[in-house]
């Protein structure tokens, strides 16, 4: 490529503002998430030319019109394969994945163990609100036992799944959980998240003022506990982070479950990409490995 | 009428058939000899039945066939299975210790090998094997040292004294044969050229390292595995990043994912993960990213008959992704043309920023044929299309993705370049990207974009060659195929010639869009028109008459798993100008 002219000045929440608003309803949860993740972008100073914002479908994978960078808004469930290609072709930029309960765990679950497992250099950020929004509020893979919705009006059947138990045993490298409320808190979670060399996960409690009228902002408010308030917790220990992710009911952990950083991430260990980012390598192939091809084969 | 040498070498699976395959495909083409092979084999790892069918001699082979000179069967099914596909010349060599021959045909040699006096078979499993084939190369008038060279290659990472033992087994073999059987009548010939020896999945795994692919992903499927294999075995020679997918929806997803980001970016599959891969496809489509899928057809519908090959896919094809969008099908015609459609389709694929389908099939994918190594061309025309690679002096308008412009083509940019940031959407999306699909629907709008998207499609057809006939321009009849069905159809104009019937070819190569009225115009004065395909429903049939309106006279269709042999062919053909029928279905008579 050719010299970049880049402007010099200080990237701020300005630049990261997208091509149109928001369509959320007022006082979505989502609304917060956007605005952390504006701000740590900001706090990070990472040029917004450098992020790929990634999303499936639904509500919160609108997100990537509403923030001015590199956005794929991609299909329902498929978030993660798309990102992992985009990030292996170019590993120089900062890759955000954003989407939903129902996008992430639903449809796109087999997707996530398997990202989470290879351990690629991205941040996923799950605006969970425990229902499917913009189909109009049908049970999701994280809805409560027994939850009412348009597709259970009887109450929901099925026990959920647990996002940060999945993730801590499909082998996420660092595994958090935010709450939309706490704005200051989640910006801090999505630094180290994006900081973090390899799959960064982070459960956001976005509630859903439309349609999930038992996991309010009310309802989680007393709920939710800052790990980081425990001085004695210890977040490289992986059984501690399994214990915790169990507790549901009156207290619900919020940060930082487990981080360790001893595993390269799939990037680093990709020896095709020694010499730098695929995309800016040479795409043919040299004539005296051409013709040890052709010689195989004579 | 083409002169050839057929073996057969057919046994249980396990038992090791591809091996003397492999050698006397090396030693023919080390001669400056074509050849042609076909494997018919079963989903299983171990039994059943496995039968290797190798054609050579010194003229292109372009397809197999039922006549054999030589059979080597390694169990006794083999031997009751195909004996009767000997005629007055041939012979059989097999293990006299175990397989009883049956009765031949009259002027057939029967080879019995007494094995266990001419090896050790309590240390060596494979004697027979290779004992077999060095009877087989005395037969053919093939000097041993051409065979101790192959040999020693071929077990070069064992040690050397099994290397020696081989040898020594081989040479007992060629001795033996030398001494008690009577040689072929037709000696194999030698020439000087010399040919590379590849299969359709190796030919589009290279073409793929020819036309700057630098990401390719896969999730394994028969018959398409083997485009994964050689890529992963020269990824880090040839710099390509190799990732094997959960699933292929995973795959696709994950190759537009790095088209996106810039490079190119391939995936092989059949047509049951190519059903997986739909949805994804339409990405492609709607956001404008391209991306080449290879399907290497095979048996359906749902799994199938895993191993058998058939042009069964087509319509799943034309209506992949649902919806109207801009693509480019095309179907390799041989092996060679399975590594030169790759660059061609790319470069489509990447001017028009669309989804480029291969419609290969299993006949191809895991034939093996000799090939100019010439035609192997590691410097193909690459067109990356109008792509923005960086923000130059910095001053320019604010960018649009989707601008709409009159070839319907859009400047796109790499992501990574300072000042064009901008979001791609599965959705409809006006010029900047900005969803129509929700709040700010405009019928307007959509309809523009659609129609910009739609006008790639003249772009695309003006840069793909019309088809051509070959042959005379004047002909009793007029044989139409398309992909893999170029070579049988070849030899079986060969063949109708020789009988006295005037025959001409139109093979289909590029099948969307289709030059229709090129196809109308060169058959317009075609005396007796066939569609001949490997599948139940006439799909191209189907298709040629969707687009154009024409009705063959005839058509003959396979769907029992095996490929046409010429002489299916000619007696549909004869059948067919007499008025008989117009629907021809060949028995298949190899017992496979």
């Amino acid at each position: 490529m050719a010299t970049e002219v880049v402007n010099p000045q200080a990237i701020v929440m300005a630049d990261f503002k997208g091509k149109v608003d928001p369509d959320w309803c007022p006082g979505c949860g989502d609304f917060g998430v956007l605005a952390a993740v504006q701000k740590a972008l900001v706090e990070l100073q990472i040029p917004k030319h450098e992020v790929a914002t990634i999303s499936g479908i639904g509500c919160s994978s609108n997100f990537p019109g509403f923030i001015d960078t590199y956005g794929m808004h991609t299909l329902h469930g498929r978030s993660l394969p798309v990102a992992t290609g985009m990030k292996m072709a170019n590993h120089s930029m900062t890759v955000l994945v954003t989407g939903g309960d129902g996008d992430g765990f639903g449809i796109g679950c087999g997707h996530f163990v398997h990202a989470t497992r290879r351990n690629v250099d991205l941040l996923y950020l799950v605006m969970d609100n425990q229902i499917y929004g913009l189909t109009t509020g049908q049970t999701s893979p994280t809805s409560r036992l027994g939850m009412k919705t348009k597709s259970m009006p009887f109450g929901s059947i099925e026990s959920p799944l647990n996002p940060i138990s999945l993730a801590l045993a499909a082998g996420a490298t660092f595994v958090a959980r935010g709450f939309s409320a706490e704005q200051k808190h989640l910006t801090e979670l999505i630094k180290q998240g994006i900081e973090h060399k390899g799959f960064s996960f982070i459960d956001v409690f976005s509630p859903c003022v439309t349609y999930n009228h038992d996991n309010t902002f009310q309802w989680f408010r007393p709920r939710v506990k800052k790990l980081e308030d425990n001085p004695e917790y210890d977040s490289t220990d992986w059984g501690a982070a399994m214990q915790k992710s169990l507790m549901w009911g009156d207290e619900i952990p919020i940060g930082k479950f487990f981080e360790r950083t001893d595993l390269p991430s799939l990037h680093e260990s990709e020896p095709v990409l020694k010499s730098g980012p695929l995309v800016k390598q040479n795409i043919r192939i040299p004539a005296d490995i051409a013709k040890s091809f052709v010689d195989e084969l004579m | 009428m083409r002169q050839s040498f057929s073996v057969g070498i057919g046994g249980a699976a396990g038992q090791g058939v591809a091996t003397p395959g492999d050698i006397f495909a090396k030693i023919f083409s080390r001669r400056g000899l074509h050849l042609n092979v076909y494997n018919a084999y079963q989903s299983i790892i171990r039994g059943g039945h496995t039968y290797l069918t190798i054609r050579t001699g010194p003229d292109k082979i372009a397809t197999t066939h039922s006549q054999l000179d030589l059979l080597i069967p390694l169990n006794q099914d083999t031997m009751d299975r195909h004996m009767r596909l000997l005629s007055s010349g041939g012979a059989c060599l097999y293990n006299a210790d175990l397989i009883k021959p049956g009765t031949p045909a009259d002027g057939v040699q029967l080879c019995p090998i007494p094995v266990s006096k001419l090896a050790d078979i309590s240390r060596n499993k494979i004697a027979q094997n290779t004992l077999a084939i060095g009877a087989g190369l005395s037969m053919m008038g093939v000097g041993f040292p051409a065979l101790e060279s192959v040999l020693t290659e071929q077990f070069r990472k064992k040690e050397k004294a099994v290397i020696d033992e081989n040898v020594s087994i081989a040479r007992a073999g060629y001795d033996y044969a030398s001494q008690n059987f009577k040689p072929f009548a037709w000696p194999l010939p030698m020439t000087e050229a010399r040919y590379a020896v590849l299969g359709g999945n190796a030919a589009m795994a290279m073409g793929g390292a020819a036309a700057g692919v630098k990401f390719y992903c896969a999730y394994p499927m028969s018959p398409s595995t083997g485009v994964l294999h050689w890529m992963a075995e020269h990824a880090r020679k040839a710099g390509i990043m190799v990732r094997q997918v959960e699933d292929e929806i995973g795959v696709i997803n994950m190759a537009i994912g790095a088209a996106h980001a810039g490079v190119r970016s391939m995936c092989a599959t059949s047509g049951g993960g190519f059903a997986l891969m739909s949805e994804g496809l339409g990405l492609s489509a709607q956001a404008e990213i391209p991306v080449v899928v290879i399907d290497c057809q095979r048996a359906g519908p749902s799994t199938g008959v895993p191993t058998k090959t058939e042009q069964g896919d087509l319509w799943q094809m034309l209506g992949a992704a649902f919806g109207d969008y801009p693509r480019v099908i095309a179907a390799p015609l041989d092996i060679a043309d399975c590594f030169k459609l790759i660059p061609e389709i790319f470069d489509i694929a990447d001017r028009f920023q669309c989804p480029g389908i291969v419609l290969c099939d299993l006949l191809l994918a895991e034939g093996r044929l000799s090939v100019d190594p010439k035609e192997l061309n590691f410097n193909p025309a690459i067109d990356r299309g109008e792509l923005i690679t960086s923000n130059g002096s910095g001053e320019h308008g604010a960018y649009q993705r989707y601008k709409i412009t009159e070839s319907g083509v859009s400047p796109r940019v790499i992501p990574g370049v300072p000042g064009y940031t901008h979001t791609v959407s599965s959705d409809e999306h006006d010029e900047d990207g900005v969803l129509i699909s929700d709040e700010y629907t405009n019928s307007v709008k959509r309809r523009a974009m659609m129609e910009k998207r739609m006008r790639k499609m003249d772009g695309i057809a003006a840069s793909i060659p019309p088809p051509y006939l070959l042959g005379p321009a004047n002909a009793d009849v007029t044989l139409i195929g398309w992909g893999s069905t170029y070579g049988v159809i070849d030899e079986a104009c060969e063949l109708l010639r020789d009988a006295g019937i005037s025959a001409n070819h139109l093979p289909i190569r590029w099948l969307v869009p289709l030059h229709g009225d090129a196809i109308l115009d060169l058959l317009k004065n075609a005396r007796h028109t066939i569609i001949v395909e490997n599948n139940y429903s006439g799909q191209f049939a189907r298709y040629l008459r969707s687009e154009t309106s024409f009705v063959p006279d005839g058509n003959i269709r396979k769907y029992d798993g095996e490929p046409f042999f010429p002489h299916h062919i000619v007696e549909a053909v004869k059948e067919q100008l007499a008025g008989n029928t117009k629907l021809s279905v060949p028995a298949h008579e190899v017992m496979v």
